[in-house]
């Protein structure tokens, strides 16, 4: 089980970072954008958020982004691809376990999520002063996030029957959810409606509890949005045992 | 001593209603090389597929070794290997990766992959292009290369799925000589092919399905005793008389030059050669029309294979 977990995650290590022109320097340009333009020079004149600074405000946001999307592209490319060229026959055939799969994909998300994460957050370290809050919240929802959109990538690539399917979800779902979830605001500000919806958003918990984790400030009780990661993790996990156990798409 | 592989009742019915298998029964001994034959969509890539545990059956039973596919499905699946007909491993990795890793699904540690691997690709002789990657092999050589893939475990049973498909002749005859040798040292080959010279050649047992129903099952010699005449066709040295006497075989002018024979097989041929001789025809060349496997073949089918 172990040299199987093993030889699934360092394959899935070598695929991105044989290609880290596209998986991994990308993000790391786009975050440092977002920094000038928004942090830097949109950031003066809008002043204090939360009580913090705009610029140091966006940060959190901006990594859990690159952490969402990074690990999401990963499992959902490469388990896609192995469907399409049909190399993930290499592992139904052989005698690894379900949970070994789903375990090795999501681990090779979780690495590139963290790789691009981290990344990114060094980066920032290079231009920004930065104190974090507290290390071990930032690491917990840094690595909860990156196991939960492992999963949603793996069970798009299971449905997904085209190319087109496994841009659809990150471009019309995640993006949107990404942006609205308080990346670049705090929810108090919009009207008491609208933060009604934005509750219904798990990434606004997840950005704000990295927030606290970071900054030290929230929104939410810290319990509820690392509940509300935890259960979509347990359903997530649910799902792709069953749709690996039934051969969605995989075993006619 | 159980058999390799026994299946009882096999059925497939796909999504889309298709009946592939309709409750196949065979039966493989161990050590065998076995050939599963039949025509396009007669079946056989589906069976193969489910006992290999890349497709779901619909009813039956399978049993490897002894063991129930439904309770051992894992132990089955580390006493088979598979090469398949479709080219399915990721063109952008190394040839080394690609064993390595496969050899990692089945628990073999790193290390000992690498020596398995280096003697596979030396045999396969494709140990010079190790770090390339797949998309730059020819054709054949990635049927090396998945045939490699399929031993890097050391399986006791080998399904080969259309092997030397593409592959040149020179090559042909060294995977088949390497295949022979491999069986000899005690591995079960089961082999379905479109070259009915390399089934007749290879394998002592043979299977034929046709509309996802064995319609033979019996030994490669059994079979081709079942071969009541065989079809020649003779080259003469000089132009053919128009009336040609046949008192044991039947024949029929092709050309000036071209003479098709039809004789029973207890006939001997050298019977045949000196009638013609009598009559002032002396043979050249001789050629067979079709092998006798494929004799056999289309009439129990009545397909082209």
């Amino acid at each position: 089980m172990w040299i199987a977990y093993k030889t699934i995650v360092i394959k899935e290590i070598l695929r991105f970072s044989r290609i880290w022109v596209q998986t991994i320097f990308p993000p790391i340009i786009t975050t440092l954008l977002y920094l000038l333009i928004f942090g830097g020079l949109m950031g003066q004149r809008i002043g204090l958020m939360q009580g913090v600074d705009y610029l140091h405000f966006i940060i959190p946001g901006v990594i859990l982004m690159t952490v969402i999307q990074n690990s999401y592209a990963n499992t959902v490319a490469s388990f896609f691809l192995a469907k399409f060229n049909r190399s993930i026959e290499e592992i139904l055939v052989s005698p690894v376990p379900y949970w070994v799969i789903l375990l090795g994909y999501v681990s090779g998300g979780v690495a590139r999520g963290s790789v691009v994460g981290m990344g990114v957050f060094f980066t920032v370290l290079l231009f920004v002063d930065f104190e974090i809050y507290s290390i071990s919240i930032t690491l917990m929802i840094f690595l909860l996030t990156a196991i939960l959109f492992s999963l949603a990538g793996f069970i798009n690539a299971v449905f997904a029957q085209s190319f087109d399917d496994i841009s659809i979800v990150p471009t019309f779902i995640l993006m949107p959810m990404i942006y609205l979830g308080g990346m670049f605001y705090s929810v108090e500000i919009l009207p008491e409606s609208w933060q009604i919806v934005s509750q219904f958003n798990p990434i606004y918990y997840m950005v704000d509890s990295f927030r606290l984790g970071l900054l030290g400030v929230s929104t939410v009780d810290f319990t509820i949005s690392l509940s509300m990661l935890l259960a979509m993790i347990v359903i997530l996990v649910t799902m792709s045992l069953y749709l690996l156990k039934k051969g969605v798409n995989i075993r006619a | 001593m159980s058999a390799a592989l026994t299946i009882k009742s096999l059925s497939k019915i796909y999504a889309n209603n298709f009946y592939a298998l309709k409750g196949i029964d065979l039966s493989v001994e161990q050590g065998d090389f076995f050939a599963l034959l039949g025509s396009n969509g007669a079946g056989k890539t589906t069976a193969i597929g489910i006992i290999c545990g890349l497709l779901n059956k619909t009813q039956g039973d399978i049993q490897i070794l002894g063991l129930n596919q439904n309770t051992y499905v894992n132990d089955i699946k580390r006493l088979i290997g598979l090469m398949p007909q479709e080219f399915n491993f990721n063109l952008f990795e190394p040839i080394e990766e690609i064993l390595i890793n496969q050899a990692g699904y089945y628990g073999i540690s790193r290390t000992d992959a690498k020596v398995q691997t280096e003697i596979l690709l030396k045999k396969m002789q494709l140990w010079d292009k190790r770090t390339d990657m797949a998309k730059s092999l020819s054709g054949g050589m990635k049927r090396r290369l998945m045939l490699a893939r399929a031993l890097v475990h050391q399986p006791k049973i080998l399904i080969l799925d259309e092997p030397t498909a593409g592959v040149d002749v020179e090559i042909r005859r060294s995977m088949w000589s390497y295949l022979k040798e491999l069986n000899r040292s005690g591995v079960t080959i089961i082999l379905t092919t479109h070259y009915l010279e390399e089934a007749e050649s290879l394998c002592r047992n043979i299977a034929i399905l046709n509309e996802g129903k064995v319609v033979e099952q019996t030994s490669m010699k059994k079979l081709l005793a079942k071969v009541s005449h065989q079809v020649l066709i003779l080259e003469s040295l000089s132009v053919l008389p128009d009336n040609i006497e046949q008192a044991q075989f039947s024949c029929e002018r092709l050309d000036d030059y071209s003479l098709q024979v039809t004789l029973e097989v207890s006939i001997n041929i050298t019977d045949v050669l000196q009638s013609l001789s009598k009559q002032g025809i002396s043979v050249e060349h001789i050629r067979s029309t079709q092998n006798r496997l494929e004799t056999l073949f289309l009439n129990l089918t009545n397909k082209a294979v």
